[in-house]
């Protein structure tokens, strides 16, 4: 029986899952390793049993920021790098502060964004933009940019107007970078949602997953800490996968092999 | 007889490039109705310059160029139709060969029903109506340049400028490609300019081949070769074959770069 590449690529990293959390399972029963030390497998899923609703309603709040952060991401860094693109001059002039915007650990300037922006929400969504828009912006110019010469004379050639230049032209040609620039950006509009909420360290009913962290480290209720760490985990994998499933739908035609 | 005026006309045509490099001497010439003129020489003696030229895609810098005796503003009209095949593909990933062939209707507003109909006509040309769904990257390079052919020919030009389209595939297909081009152009009457490496390819295909030099790109002969031979796997056989790709040989040899007393590699 031969076993093909596709069910290897799923069954192998399981495998090695589940005897590392083996292994893990063991190493705490054996040397009797306590709880609130280093929980085994075991502690840290009754952890997420027992504080399922909690958890699940700080996964919604990060899940939210995250989103909503995205989506101002997409918006705004499309919108940047048409902006941009436009001349050469508009592109000289602004992109330095692009990249300064870039460069600045946005742990630095959290602090005072939740200051700035009064409301908790909006305070987080903003500094998670601020990490998450940086590949948006620069894929997507880099996109516009990487129009095929020969393509591009053909339009001119036939006298085609502007219109037709971006809807026919540059905006297919951009696609792929865009997408890869997508795939970053949902990874990282959760980091800064995680590390906004850190910042803010903000209860209340809006409280998400870096609070429950922070909270259980008061409480040493590490299991809790694990549970909380593996929602932001689970999260992370299923934005990769969703964005990664995206790419492939929208790009399956022109990449397709046979 | 009052002869009509030429399909190209090149007075004094001069290219500078921005950089100072001279692309171009001025040079003249004229290519009428029908003709299929190839363009051979050393590399960098112009040959894509002269073109794009011919094509609108560089401005001269001295001389003028005529399209049927009028400038560029013509082309685009009925019986001034211009067509330009690049060297690669240049098709649209994103589209099937169908809508990759559509696109110089849709760009010269031709409504979406009538330039529908004329699409499997020129797939059928170049022998692709069978792949009119497929992506380009489903396809074979030597398909991709018919996709290429269909999508210049789709707009029933009058005039077809190509740039080496056969530079890039084995000797087999190009051999067949070529085939294919004689009997189209043959056909229809097509006027056509075509830039070659090839000197076989050139005594196969023109009635007229233009040899040029470099530095600074200009016009060092003109060969022509009688229209009325069917161009076929025959001539291809042929004496006269023979000769013809001797004598284009010998005037290549006295415009080589070697000859002309520069560095070999
Ligand atoms: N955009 C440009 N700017 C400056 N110099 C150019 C430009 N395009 C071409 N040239 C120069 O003009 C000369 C002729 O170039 P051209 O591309 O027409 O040669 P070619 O005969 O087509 O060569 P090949 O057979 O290699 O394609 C070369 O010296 C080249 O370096
Ligand atoms: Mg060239």
């Amino acid at each position: 029986m031969t076993v093909s590449p596709r069910a290897i690529a799923v069954a192998a990293p399981i495998a090695v899952g589940v005897l590392v959390l083996l292994a893990w399972q063991a190493a705490c029963r054996l040397w009797h390793i306590p709880p609130y030390l280093m929980p085994a497998p075991t502690d840290i899923g009754a952890s997420l049993a027992a504080n399922g609703p909690a958890l699940l309603h700080a996964l919604r709040s990060t899940l939210a920021v995250t989103m909503a952060a995205l989506a101002i991401s997409v918006a705004g860094g499309v919108l940047s790098a048409f902006l941009l693109v436009q001349s050469r001059l508009i592109e000289t002039s602004l992109m330095p502060y692009v990249i300064i915007m870039q460069v600045t650990p946005i742990v630095a300037i959290a602090p005072l964004i939740i200051i700035l922006v009064k409301a908790t929400m909006p305070a987080l969504v903003v500094c998670a933009t601020l990490i998450a828009i940086f590949p948006i912006i620069s894929n997507t110019l880099q996109g516009l940019r990487s129009v095929d010469p020969g393509l591009e004379s053909f339009f001119r050639m036939h006298k085609a107007s502007r219109l037709q230049m971006l809807l026919r032209l540059r905006i297919p040609s951009a696609l792929p970078m865009f997408m890869a620039g997508l795939r970053i950006s949902s990874g990282l509009a959760l980091v800064g949602a995680v590390v906004a909420e850190f910042v803010a360290g903000t209860g209340g009913s809006s409280a998400g997953l870096a609070y429950e962290i922070l909270q259980s480290g008061f409480q040493m209720d590490i299991p809790r800490m694990f549970a909380a760490l593996a929602l932001i985990t689970v999260a992370g994998l299923v934005l990769y996968g969703a964005t990664a499933a995206l790419q492939r739908l929208v790009l399956r035609r022109w990449q397709a092999q046979g | 007889m009052l002869a009509p005026a030429p399909t190209i006309h090149l007075q004094s045509v001069e290219k500078v490039f921005p950089n100072g490099v001279r692309g171009l001497a001025p040079l003249d010439l004229a290519v009428g109705q029908g003709e299929l003129v190839s363009l051979i020489g050393p590399s960098g003696c112009g040959k894509s310059t002269l073109l794009k030229l011919i094509a609108n895609l560089h401005q001269p810098s001295g001389g003028a160029v005529r399209w049927w005796g009028e400038d560029f503003s013509a082309i685009g009209r009925e019986g001034r139709r211009l067509s330009f095949v690049f060297q690669d593909p240049t098709l649209m990933p994103w589209s099937n060969v169908a809508t990759n062939v559509r696109l110089p209707l849709d760009l010269d507003g031709v409504p979406r029903a009538q330039a529908e109909a004329r699409i499997m006509p020129a797939l059928r040309q170049v022998g692709l109506e069978h792949a009119a769904k497929r992506y380009p990257a489903q396809l074979s390079g030597g398909m991709r340049m018919r996709v290429s052919i269909a999508r210049a020919l789709v707009t029933r030009p009058d005039l077809l400028l190509m740039d080496e389209p056969f530079g890039a595939l084995d000797e087999f297909t190009r051999n067949r490609l070529d085939e294919d081009m004689a009997r189209l152009c043959a056909r229809d009457g097509l006027t056509t300019i075509f830039v070659t490496h090839s000197l076989y390819e050139a005594a196969f295909l023109s009635s007229r081949v233009i040899v040029m030099a470099a530095d600074p790109g200009r016009i060092h002969a003109e060969y022509v070769i009688d229209p009325g031979m069917p161009r076929d796997e025959a001539f291809r056989m042929s004496d006269a074959f023979a000769r013809i790709c001797r004598d284009l040989t010998a005037l290549l040899s006295e415009v080589s770069p070697r000859r002309a007393g520069e560095e070999g590699i």
